[in-house]
């Protein structure tokens, strides 16, 4: 890693530690900065200790990591398949996990147990996994990353044609609560749901970013993979299955947050290029912190109704994007 | 000299699944340590397929393809990679990057996964760079290159591997005169200098006649003809094979390689054998 890399780096984690400040000071009470360091540190009232410690730091960390988990599935996802449009859902994870989602609704086990749509949701991803892998395993030798694509497709359709089916026969308000998981949100973040996605990310995350040299091998082309050394075929196999259960994790914590795992890579491709060395852990920290960001207005812009985060980071990163994408093409 | 043969295949046979005909057909060859090794054919004769077997990408089975003396099977992608190094027919990266990243992708094989480069790997891609006339190039997106700078890029590549020996698949497509004569000075005095081994898949007739040490010729996934390019390119033999008549001078000099045969494709009505 060059010195310019990792202040670039350096640089995204400042960012991100700040929009982290920023977001445990904003909300429905606003606290002073002050009060924040005494609350992290163990002094200050109970009441800001409450709101800090309790409530807005641990979803501040859980949008950092499902940010920065999205962020490099995006970019593990677009080398692995060659395609500059893949993003974390492009492999039926997310039909699999809203399937499970809308069935616990519809069915109405979240009543019974709050801890049922997120389990519906891991186990309706985990599924499309293992559908999608078949598939594309069966119907070429290896793991052709075009059949792999097809078999996402075909697969999102038809989980997509279950949920209507599910909805179509589903109640107003079963069906509003749907709707609303799957465009994503963080309400539910607790230190528990911080632990428990925490104990997969990270060491999914570390096993992906040892793969950057071989994904930039892919990137270019399989066969120039092999002659410059790489085992094709089992870099192939673990970075698709190690991204699919990372996508799969977020969702258990926070539903479908669409569009940031799309654009975050490419933010950074268009400012520092495709290296993986740096592309990679890059997509993971302007991730985390573009989702955090989000997150935060998701929760103020409208309070104290909350606003879907799906649409948030939709809403401002498309036209940021946009700007990016424009202004460098001149 | 008993080294054993850099490349060596015994009776070879391979069959792509789902199709009767043999893509090659008892193919014995051995190429010998710092020479430059050509093999020509018609399209579709099964030099690519030859290539992919030497280099272990197909699996002919049974130890019949042999690298420095060890079945090609038995290698593992990265040792062999470490040795080999391949300028494949145009794969394209779908995002953009630039000459010297690509170029450094050659140090990969001796990087491992998260081995930090040292001055010894920047140096060996600077010097492929400016072997191969792209070092001005360097922090160009390979996207805004001409069809024969990238191609010159790509050797680049193989050549920071630092190999003993090269592989190159039909490397002088779409280059000019200038570009095309500079490649092949390049090979020769990787080979002579260096004492490289090039192997090199091309449909340069003449230039193949002039500077390689021996030639193949395919047809249909058989051998036709196997040695020194002046018992290869006889008239009989090529128009027999490309179906298509045409005429053997020798090359008039000046030059070294004054005298190799060189093939006149013949023009007209009545020409076809």
């Amino acid at each position: 890693m060059t010195t310019r890399s990792l202040s670039r780096l350096l640089f995204l984690a400042i960012v991100s530690i700040a929009v982290l400040l920023a977001s445990v000071t904003i909300g429905a009470a606003d606290l002073p900065l002050r009060g924040v360091f005494d609350a992290l540190t163990g002094a200050g009232d109970e009441t800001t200790r409450t709101i800090v410690l309790d409530l807005r730091l641990p979803r501040a960390v859980l949008a950092l990591l499902v940010g920065g988990a999205l962020g490099l599935a995006g970019a593990v996802f677009q080398a692995l398949l060659r395609n500059p449009l893949a993003e974390p859902w492009v492999l039926g994870v997310s039909g699999g996990a809203a399937v499970g989602a809308v069935a616990a609704v519809v069915l109405g086990w979240n009543l019974a147990a709050p801890w049922s749509i997120p389990l519906a949701a891991l186990a309706g991803a985990l599924l499309a996994i293992l559908l999608v892998l078949r598939i594309a395993t069966h119907a070429a030798r290896g793991l052709d990353t075009r059949v792999l694509i097809l078999a996402g497709l075909v697969v999102a359709a038809f989980f997509n044609a279950v949920i209507q089916l599910l909805l179509t026969f589903s109640s107003g308000e079963t069906f509003r609560s749907a709707v609303f998981w799957m465009m994503g949100s963080l309400a539910a973040a607790s230190w528990t749901s911080v632990v428990v996605v925490m104990a997969y990310l990270l060491p999914a995350m570390a096993a992906l970013l040892v793969m950057a040299r071989p994904l930039n091998l892919l990137a270019v082309g399989e066969e120039t993979a092999l002659y410059l050394g790489t085992r094709v075929e089992r870099v192939k196999l673990a970075s698709y299955l190690i991204a699919s259960l990372l996508v799969a994790a977020t969702v258990a914590v926070s539903g479908i947050i669409g569009f940031v795992g799309l654009i975050v890579p490419h933010a950074i491709r268009l400012l520092w290029g495709s290296d993986h060395q740096l592309l990679l852990p890059a997509s993971v920290l302007l991730g985390g912190g573009f989702l955090l960001a989000a997150d935060t207005a998701a929760r103020t812009v409208a309070a104290p109704a909350e606003l879907p985060l799906g649409v948030i980071t939709a809403l401002v990163g498309v036209p940021l994007f946009v700007v990016l994408l424009t202004r460098r093409a001149v | 000299m008993n080294a054993p043969p850099v490349f060596e295949t015994r009776d070879l046979h391979f069959r792509y699944e789902g199709t009767p005909q043999p893509a090659l057909d008892g193919i014995s060859l051995g190429v010998r340590s710092g020479s430059l090794y050509a093999v020509i054919g018609p399209n579709g004769s099964g030099k690519s397929t030859l290539l992919k077997l030497l280099l272990g990408v197909l699996n002919a089975g049974n130890g019949s393809v042999r690298y420095s003396g060890r079945p090609v099977a038995d290698w593992s992608r990265r040792a062999m990679a470490q040795r080999v190094g391949v300028v494949p027919q145009g794969e394209e990266s779908v995002f953009p990057i630039s000459v010297r990243e690509m170029v450094g992708m050659g140090r990969y094989p001796h990087l491992g996964m998260l081995g930090r480069p040292m001055s010894q790997d920047r140096e060996a891609v600077d010097e492929a760079m400016r072997r191969c006339d792209v070092i001005d190039l360097a922090d160009r997106p390979i996207s805004r290159l001409s069809g024969g700078e990238r191609q010159r890029v790509l050797i680049a590549r193989a050549l920071a591997q630092r190999p003993s020996t090269l592989v190159l698949d039909e490397p002088t497509v779409s280059l000019d005169i200038r570009h095309e004569m500079e490649i092949f000075e390049l090979l020769a005095e990787l080979t002579t200098v260096d004492g490289v081994t090039v192997v090199l898949v091309t449909h340069h007739l003449n230039l193949a006649a002039r500077y390689a040490d021996r030639l193949l010729l395919l047809d249909r996934g058989v051998a036709v003809a196997e040695g020194p390019p002046g018992e290869v390119l006889t008239r009989d033999t090529i128009e027999r094979v490309y179906e298509w008549s045409v005429v053997v001078n020798a090359h008039p000099g000046p030059g070294r390689d004054a005298g190799a045969p060189q093939i006149i494709p013949l023009a007209g009505e009545d020409v076809r054998t």
